[in-house]
């Protein structure tokens, strides 16, 4: 490779560029695609499959609301999310507080058991727990779902809120406890307000990984009017295959919520991200 | 529970005043019952829907159980069937390895190869990081559909290059034999090597500058600040997604079941999904216990080979 150098130190960044473009339309060029056949009606995706659409079908989004019955699935992907996130958020915040400033005797054991919970693999415990949660009538339930998954996340909660209040200096507390807080108001008025940024990464960390999720909702929400967002578009896709507009379409009003949300908050997303907070 | 003044609160967690700090039974109260009532809800479900389970499973592996009732208890025999007799099992578990093999190599060459040259690279990094991005926060569903179309043989990348002229890539490459496992694997890939890129990039990001510049002084090559400077300088992170990964590979499911069921003919099938079947469709939950328990077992084998190659003096 021929190299030259600038002010004696600068390589030409030119094949740099050229080989992660590359990548970047290996990695964007099949959303785009999506967003070309959302637009297009069947006759022409036969004809044209992967080029930009020449007339726009925009009839397809609300044909695929419709049949998807999108209403009811994001009505319960929310509720799913906003379940989890806010049960994770306060009950993982307070363990957090209590491992990070209370001084809980036995933390360390605390820790312990939630590393090797948190590893502990989701088929390990599914089947028993399927069984478990039908004698309960938490099958086909979104409580019953919420609870899994907040158990799932929690300890994720935890290690990230945890390592940040450890990092908050204590003199607030202290203050506040000489002012005769108890230890719900240090929480609450204290340590929350200082502490939100590590709470807005857990929980756009963990409402990333619900809406997304597809093992759990498959297994415990098995009634068509349960179908979260990503069942029902595996029901969907399965029963209109063939129709690639309208998967396309019905694909780009799912993402297009989780896209301008990382785009506006991608720097929060990637550091939860790479923490540890999904598993690939 | 409390002192005289202080009433027992009926919800987590009470109030304490600084005068209970002095009585001992207030200290106490301070000191073990506060704390522990704030980490008690979430132990508590934590317990309830994944550490109990977890132990059940082991005592549900041991019985002939559909999932209704109680099972009959059958001793060792579901792993006598895995071990020696269940032809399903044995397949899904060789193709498990085969996906470990592909997802041990080759996410981590193409997210080692193209962090080495974002790391370069100062106007557009960020661009280029969040692009790379975008698909690990796609949901598996929506990868899954997308590229079950572009590995069409009518309408997909294929067919579009056999127009062009360059043809044997317009094949059903989820819909043959030979070809679904490692098809599925570079869909899940497609959507997991961003992740792995970024995570290398922040790694690198950590490297000395200086060190690049002493080896451009020295006269090295790109492949030898690769190989001596980039690769020792994020070894760690390296090493703890071979680990992570060396993990996941037993447990997958999403893009398996999403794209294939398994199929065709069981040429797809891991462990995962043949947990699913068992329990869910053909209504052995004992012997599907088992098989999670086996994965679990993987699992649990590659932490421990992990750690004992470290205690032998391997910098990992």
């Amino acid at each position: 490779m021929k190299r030259f150098f600038r002010r004696g130190r600068d390589i030409s960044l030119a094949p740099n560029y050229i080989l992660i473009v590359i990548l970047v339309l290996f990695a964007l060029g099949p959303v785009v695609i999506v967003g070309f056949n959302s637009v297009k009606d069947a006759a022409s995706i036969g004809r044209n499959p992967l080029g930009p659409p020449t007339e726009f079908k925009w009839q397809n989004f609300p044909q695929a609301w419709e049949i998807g019955n999108f209403s009811t699935t994001t009505r319960n992907s929310l509720i799913l999310v906003v379940g989890t996130v806010t049960s994770v958020l306060a009950l993982g915040g307070m363990a957090a507080y209590a491992l990070a400033r209370l001084k809980l005797p036995g933390g360390g054991l605390l820790m312990l058991y939630l590393l090797v919970g948190s590893s502990l693999p989701v088929q390990l415990f599914l089947v028993p727990l399927f069984f478990l949660w039908r004698n309960l009538g938490l099958v086909n339930n979104l409580f019953g779902l919420i609870i899994i998954y907040v158990a799932v996340h929690s300890p994720f909660a935890i290690f990230l809120l945890r390592s940040y209040l450890v990092g908050i200096p204590p003199d607030f507390e202290d203050a506040a406890r000489v002012d005769g807080a108890n230890e719900w108001q240090v929480f609450t008025v204290i340590i929350l307000p200082l502490s939100w940024p590590a709470f807005l990464t857990v929980g756009l960390v963990v409402g990333l990984g619900v809406w997304n999720e597809f093992l759990l909702a498959t297994v415990f929400l098995t009634e068509q009017h349960l179908f979260t967002v990503v069942t029902s578009y595996y029901n969907f896709t399965s029963r209109f295959s063939r129709d690639w507009s309208l998967t396309s379409a019905a694909a780009v009003m799912m993402i297009a919520p989780i896209l301008v949300l990382f785009l506006t908050l991608q720097r929060r997303f990637i550091a939860g991200l790479t923490q540890g907070g999904l598993k690939g | 529970m409390a002192t005289s003044d202080q009433a027992v609160r009926p919800s987590p967690p009470a109030p304490v005043s600084r005068q209970d700090g002095r009585s001992p039974w207030g200290r106490r109260y301070r000191k073990y019952l506060v704390p522990w009532l704030f980490a008690l809800p979430i132990l508590l479900i934590n317990v309830v829907v994944v550490i109990g389970p977890s132990l059940s499973a082991i005592y549900y592996s041991l019985t002939d159980w559909s999932g209704i009732g109680a099972g009959e208890f059958i001793g060792l025999e579901n792993y006598r069937r895995i071990l020696f007799q269940d032809m399903n099992y044995r397949r899904a578990f060789l193709n498990n390895i085969a996906w470990l093999s592909f997802f041990l190599t080759v996410p981590f060459a193409v997210s080692l190869f193209a962090a080495s040259m974002l790391a370069r690279i100062r106007r557009g990094s960020m661009f280029f990081r969040t692009a790379l991005f975008i698909p690990y926060v796609l949901p598996a569903v929506i990868t899954a559909s997308i590229w079950r179309n572009l590995l069409s043989p009518t309408l997909g990348i294929g067919a579009l290059l056999s127009d062009w002229g360059i043809p044997g890539l317009d094949v059903a490459w989820l819909g043959r034999p030979q070809t679904a496992l490692l098809s599925i694997a570079f869909v899940d890939n497609w959507h997991f090597w961003g992740f792995l890129m970024v995570l290398f990039l922040s790694a690198m990001q950590g490297i000395p500058p200086e060190l690049y510049e002493a080896a451009r002084i020295d006269g090295a090559s790109r492949w030898q600040e690769f190989r001596h400077i980039t690769v020792p300088g994020i070894r760690p992170t390296i090493v703890f997604m071979l680990l992570m990964v060396a993990i996941w590979s037993f447990l997958v499911f999403d893009y398996v079941w999403i794209l294939t069921q398994g199929g065709p003919a069981g040429s797809s099938e891991v462990l995962g999904t043949l947990v699913y079947k068992e329990a869910f469709m053909r209504f052995e939950a004992g012997y599907a216990s088992a098989i999670g328990l086996t994965m679990s077992f993987l699992a649990g084998l590659i932490i421990s080979l992990f750690l004992y190659l470290r205690r032998r003096g391997w910098e990992i």
